[in-house]
């Protein structure tokens, strides 16, 4: 018995108090998903690279309260994305938000597209236009691979 | 006196080490066969006092020997065993050694089955291995001695850390290292090749299996990795993109486009250039890790705790190597590909396709990783790129992929007739589109476009996968069957195809809940019910925890009984869940608990995961298929295969 | 010839980049409020919960906010060298207790002794995420007009005090009529 206080002690003092929520946060299925949706994208900035939704740190807690107070207040994502970030700047978000800086990250994988294709277009332009009757130097089994 | 003869080994490994690397490159670049003849006994030689190295580490950790720095700071009395063993790689002094003899290991290895290589050859691969060994002996010297004593030494160690106190730190890192180790062989063919100035096929042919054992080894650390993550984290994740598992996955990537790469190559004599430069990318991106997780300079939970100034060391390698590395490809690499063609449908061009997509997909990657780096360089704020923008960015260049790996398989070299193609797989196609659609809705009473786009790509690779093996079981007697290479591609790419499947069930399907319970009362996920049946405190050898025991429900039939514990170690104080997982082929039930909330009641999360089990079995399956091929009976040494290579590269043997 | 240069091109382009990365802590988080207006907030005092505290009370002056805790280990290493600065005076140092107990923090001033001219109790970290805090202890550097000048992560001493804090301190004094 006085084990199991000694650890419930050590629990609660740590840090760790308010740790995962309990319960859904709303029972408004819509309002439900954009709160998950949104502590799984908010950085919990106390720790190694987790998101406030998977840690149990002060801080993690203290911002999913807030979001969840913001959430029934009516504000938009916008709104509460932008809450967090004049106060925890834009590094507090896990999806860079649309800015110079970061457009071309969000277009990046479009442009790669673009310029792999052109590469590949461009290679088997070329090779068609080449011979295909070559030695193999590979025994005739080996014909499928 | 112990760790003494461990440093001495070290340093007596890295002069040995010195001679491998220097005097068989000058001898093969003179022709001196008494310089080159050095490499074989020296690579032996490095690895035996390597392992005496390690040994005397391991021995120190096992006697608990506190005057040893690196013991004190991660051993503890009270550890069990087996934990003190992988404790020797617990932490970076320790690991930087099983890297330096994972190297070792894999030189001796090629110095083995090598005797197929034109001597000037092997002397060029050995020598090139034997340099890259002594960067990292110096390394290890220079910054990161894990032999440094601590005097006077404390009654107890400082214990390691409680997370890595698993069986998965006992298997996760040396396999991983394995492989990250492995692609600098390849990177050592590329080299040789590259320095003698001459790459043909019989190089490709030599390459290949080498690259693919590296790469397997990589497959099944990678998914130790995210299997570990996932059972000992606690929150049921196991992908998050950090910095550090980005790392292991780009080579990855790279090492998957050198592999088919190789492919062409080998049959063709085609992307010669290509592949050397894929060949070298491959252990860049192996250095590159290295050099993310040790210097400090990414924020991630597997960071190890160090600081720039050995940072700056490995970046000074990497860029002596990878520089050099590039240099000598931007001299030797024009003019390479012979003349040969192919048409516009034939599998050259898949394999094209696929070595764009997968390179696309590390390009991004590494973009993504180290954006937050160049933004916060260039003075331009701190941003972070997280899941939801990786998550994108790499399904976009993927999803061709998987389509196209179902396509390219059966495609035949040179040319490729297009109607009995497309006879032979429309009706698979036609079945994995039916499935896509049918099995959500049917199995998860959910439809939606992108999640049967998954569930059909990944059927469809499982069931075209079969075509091959199928075909060669039901052939006539006496009509040659398929050759290993052909059956460990088809096993290969049916792991591709589970893992796809995995991958979008999970992410569709997964239901989860935070909730508060009490002792004697249920909660109910996915239909199936928890009751949380009692509380009692255990012990453990350094821990004391919290267990809780959790009997499943279904239908009101028994479906397992869990434990999870939510545990404190002593020395370090610090708490961690260890979760209770229900685990079934097609699902896992996963409960941890979180806190006590007074009144009896604890924080629980009960989370129902379906099929994530075909994540981690699609990889072991993926790297089943490379041992497969691996082990081709056209890349074991006969006299007759000796004989070819050396007329081919124009050489005595 | 310039398509197998480019390789080691990006590349060399990338070492000065890591170079650079090298030399900064990753975890510091710079204040987004920096050369912006700070934060307000108005808390009940520690000492007298039917009083308030608040960004009111220093307008208009140079002052130092500190954010502090009982349970914070770099909170206990920097407590002496606030109390000798308190005694210094040079500028009123605010304390704003974060997620602590009251009767800890009560005991620990009692203790320690009280550098503060007033500390406002945070309990639930409300004043805390409006000021962008995610650890304590942290202190800012308020300027006279109410910006931000700087902000301090971990605990201060005296090396920190003279290299970062002064220098700001006399510029904002000379800045102003």
């Amino acid at each position: 018995m006085k084990k199991l206080l000694l650890v419930i002690a050590l629990l609660a003092a740590s840090p760790l108090l308010f740790a995962i929520d309990t319960g859904k946060a709303f029972d408004d299925p819509v309002l439900q998903a954009r709160y998950e949706t949104i502590i799984s994208e908010v950085r919990c900035l106390k720790c190694q690279n987790q998101t406030i939704k998977d840690s149990n740190a002060f801080l993690a807690g203290d911002l999913r309260r807030e979001i969840r107070r913001m959430l029934a207040e009516g504000k938009t994502d916008d709104e509460i994305y932008d809450f967090l970030v004049v106060r925890y700047g834009e590094f507090a978000l896990y999806r860079p938000r649309m800015s110079g800086k970061t457009l071309i990250l969000w277009i990046a994988p479009g442009l790669f597209i673009l310029l792999g294709g052109i590469v590949a277009i461009r290679v088997v332009r070329k090779r068609m236009s080449m011979p295909i009757d070559d030695d193999d130097e590979i025994e005739p089994n080996q014909a499928a691979s | 006196m112990i760790p003494e003869i461990g440093h001495f080994a070290l340093i007596l490994a890295l002069s040995l080490a010195v001679c491998q690397g220097v005097l068989p490159l000058i001898g093969a670049y003179r022709n001196d066969a008494a310089m080159m003849s050095v490499a074989r006994p020296a690579a032996l030689g490095q690895l035996v006092f390597v392992m005496i190295s390690f040994g005397c580490l391991t021995w120190s950790f096992l006697q608990s020997d506190f005057s040893v720095l690196y013991v004190a700071n991660h051993s503890q009395l009270a550890l069990p065993t087996i934990y003190k063993i992988s404790a020797v790689w617990g932490a970076h002094e320790g690991s930087l050694l099983l890297w330096v003899l994972l190297l070792a290991g894999w030189t001796v290895a090629v110095s083995r089955y090598s005797s197929d290589l034109p001597d000037s050859f092997a002397a060029r691969v050995i020598g090139v291995l034997g340099l890259l060994s002594c960067g990292f002996l110096l390394f290890t010297l220079l910054t990161s001695n894990p032999f440094e004593r601590l005097i006077p030494a404390p009654m107890d160690g400082a214990d390691l850390n409680p997370l890595l106190q698993d069986p998965g730190l006992a298997i996760h890192p040396p396999i991983l290292y394995a492989g990250y180790v492995g692609f600098s062989v390849a990177f050592a063919f590329a080299i040789a090749a590259m320095l003698a100035g001459n790459l043909d096929q019989a190089w490709a042919r030599w390459t290949r299996p080498w690259t693919t054992w590296a790469w397997l080894f990589l497959t099944i650390g990678i998914a130790l990795g995210s299997w570990w993550a996932y059972y000992e984290l606690g929150w049921g994740g196991w992908w998050f993109w950090d910095p550090v598992e980005n790392a292991s996955f780009m080579p990855w990537l790279a090492g998957t486009a050198l592999i088919h790469s190789l492919a062409v190559t080998e049959k063709r004599g085609l992307f010669k250039s290509w592949t050397l430069l894929l060949a070298i990318t491959a252990f860049s991106l192996s250095l590159l890790g290295t050099f993310l997780v040790r210097s400090g300079i990414l924020i991630s939970v597997h960071a190890f705790a160090t600081d720039p100034g050995r940072g700056l060391f490995i970046l000074g390698f990497l860029g002596v190597t990878i520089g050099g590395a590039l240099t000598l490809y931007a001299w030797r690499a024009p003019g390479l590909d012979s003349d040969a063609g192919f048409r516009g449908f034939s599998r050259e061009t898949f394999l094209l396709l696929n070595n764009v997509l997968l390179v696309i997909a590390t390009a991004l990657i590494l973009a993504g990783t180290l954006a937050p780096l160049i933004v916060e360089v260039f003075e331009a704020g701190k941003i972070s790129v997280g899941p939801p923008w990786f998550e994108i960015a790499f399904a976009i260049p993927m999803l061709p992929l998987v389509l196209l790996i179902g396509v390219g398989m059966h495609t035949a070299w040179r040319s490729q007739a297009f109607k009995p193609l497309f006879d032979q797989l429309k009706f698979p196609a036609l079945f994995a589109i039916v499935a896509g659609i049918l099995i959500p809705i049917v199995a998860y009473g959910r439809f939606g476009l992108l999640l049967s786009v998954g569930v059909t790509a990944g059927i469809w690779i499982m069931v075209v996968s079969l075509i091959h093996p199928v075909r060669s079981w039901r052939r006539a007697p006496g009509t040659p069957g398929m050759t290993r290479g052909v059956l460990g591609m088809s096993v290969a790419h049916f792991g591709v195809g589970m893992f796809v499947i995995g991958v979008t069930i999970v992410s569709a399907f997964t239901e989860e809940i935070d909730i508060s319970v009490r002792q004697g009362e249920s909660v109910s996920v996915a239909g199936y019910d928890f009751e949380l049946r009692s509380l009692r405190n255990v012990e453990g050898p350094n821990y004391q925890a919290v267990e809780g025991e959790i009997d499943i429900r279904k239908d009101g039939e028994f479906v397992g009984q869990l434990r999870p514990q939510k545990r404190t170690y002593l020395v370090q104080q610090s708490p961690m869940t260890e979760a209770g997982i229900e685990a079934s082929w097609n699902r896992d039930l996963f409960v941890a608990l979180g806190d006590p909330l007074g009144n009896d009641a604890w924080s629980l999360r009960v989370q129902y995961k379906p099929m994530i089990r075909f994540i981690w079995m699609g990889a072991f399956v993926m790297a089943l298929g490379g041992m497969i091929a691996a082990s081709d009976r056209r890349y074991r040494l006969t006299a007759k295969a000796k004989e070819k290579a050396t007329r081919l590269s124009g050489e005595p043997a | 010839m310039m398509r197998y240069l480019a390789p080691l091109v990006v590349f060399a382009i990338m070492i000065p980049v890591f170079m650079v990365g090298l030399k900064r802590d990753p975890t510091m988080l710079p204040s987004p409020f920096l050369d912006k207006p700070a934060p307000e907030f108005e808390l009940p005092k520690l000492k007298d919960l039917s009083q308030t505290v608040s960004n009111k009370d220093y307008a208009g002056q140079v002052a130092l906010v500190n954010v502090w805790a009982t349970w914070c280990v770099g909170c206990r290493q920097e407590h002496e060298f606030l109390i000798r600065l308190s005694q210094e005076n040079p500028l009123p140092i605010y304390g704003l207790n974060w997620r602590d107990r009251r009767e800890d923090g009560l005991a620990w001033l009692q203790q320690l002794g009280d550098p503060y001219v007033a500390s406002g109790y945070d309990a639930d970290g409300r004043a805390g995420i409006d000021w962008g805090v995610y650890g304590a202890p942290e202190t800012f550097l308020i300027s006279k007009d109410g910006r931000v000048l700087y902000k301090h992560l971990g605990p201060l001493n005296r090396v920190i005090w003279e290299r970062e804090f002064v220098p700001k301190i006399a510029a904002d004094h000379g800045a102003t009529p």
